[in-house]
């Protein structure tokens, strides 16, 4: 996958079929650290100690259809070929929190990507889970929750056309704001 | 900068168009988002989907995510469900058979068969 929204978007489908009713993704990217990283965790059903330690092997999977699972060790060799790092915690119960960091300046970084059109479609697809974002650079914070939204659309719901397209400039403003001059294709 | 309060004045504004849609139950139309649909390029289907749909201010469709559809190699995978319940199935899908859907098959509801789950499965025999 070419860009890492791509792969958040990914991971989150992972966040919905476990149940979640609340999926975070933050992502921080600093010139000090010189390092992306995107942290997704939710709530959902999670996964057993077996499981978990099975799941960065490209030979597990939940789904019926196919017998592997593709997006995780996608993701962990994207992480790995861009001098970054993967991990994965989860709790049986509770919730699962993968962590993905991508040398920033590396030649085979993936491209942030269109994460303000995958926020905003996800919280219009699935109106029911609380989608959070959480931009952090340096001092700077911009954040986001699909449920607060909700809350003053009232009884206009997420999928609204007029409010897709109104949350995608709110995000892409924030990503703007907070990684413009940090990350490379995003004009300071 | 924007801020998320502003989202009142779209409520007020989407609130009476709302109200004057008298056909609440449209079309339906699904695109699944598992890691091998994303992959084959399912995001870059769904914004021409969204785009079409917008241009041509069709009001009672809509367009959402689902995870995993099912068959990889046939990925990109829509769903079109139409008002009645009924379902067609659309394969291997790019921006602009995406057009031609919305064109042919939401519009003038003429279904492109030469696009479906079915013919990709005839061409397999
Ligand atoms: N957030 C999560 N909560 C609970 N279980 C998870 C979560 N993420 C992954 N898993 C488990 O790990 C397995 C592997 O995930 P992975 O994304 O690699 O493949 P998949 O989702 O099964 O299939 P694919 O991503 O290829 O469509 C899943 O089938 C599921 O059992
Ligand atoms: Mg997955």
């Amino acid at each position: 996958m070419r860009e890492i929204a791509l792969h958040i978007l990914d991971i989150m489908q992972n966040s919905v079929a476990a149940g979640a009713g609340r999926i975070g993704v933050s992502v921080t990217a600093g010139n000090d650290t010189g390092m992306i990283t995107a942290v997704i965790d939710d709530d959902g059903c999670g996964m057993d100690e077996r499981t978990l330690q099975e799941v960065t092997d490209p030979f597990t999977t939940s789904r019926t259809t196919r017998k592997v699972g593709l997006g995780i060790p996608l993701l962990r060799s994207s992480c790995m070929r861009s001098g970054g790092n993967f991990s994965i915690t989860s709790q049986k119960g509770h919730g699962t929190k993968v962590t993905a960091s991508f040398g920033k300046d590396h030649i085979d970084r993936p491209v942030l990507g269109d994460l303000a059109g995958v926020v905003a479609d996800m919280s219009a697809s699935f109106p029911k889970i609380d989608i959070r974002l959480e931009l952090i650079s340096g001092e700077e914070c911009f954040t986001y929750s699909s449920a607060e939204a909700a809350r003053i659309l009232g009884e206009v719901p997420l999928s609204e056309p007029a409010v897709i397209e109104w949350l995608k400039e709110y995000i892409s403003e924030g990503i703007k704001h907070i990684f413009g001059g940090v990350l490379d294709e995003i004009a300071g | 900068m924007k801020s998320l309060a502003e989202l009142e004045q779209i409520r007020q504004r989407t609130l009476d168009q709302i109200k004057m849609r008298t056909n609440k139950d449209g079309i339906r139309i699904v695109v699944g988002m598992a890691t091998c649909g994303i992959a084959a390029g399912a995001r870059p289907v769904m914004n021409k989907l969204v785009e079409e749909i917008g241009k041509r201010k069709l009001g009672d469709v809509s367009v959402s995510m689902t995870g995993c559809i099912g068959v990889c190699k046939l990925e990109p995978i829509v769903e079109v469900i139409n008002a009645d319940g009924t379902k067609v199935t659309y394969v291997k899908m790019t921006p602009e058979k995406a057009s031609r859907v919305i064109a042919e098959h939401i519009v003038n509801g003429r279904v492109c068969q030469d696009l479906t789950i079915t013919a990709a499965e005839e061409a397999e025999k």
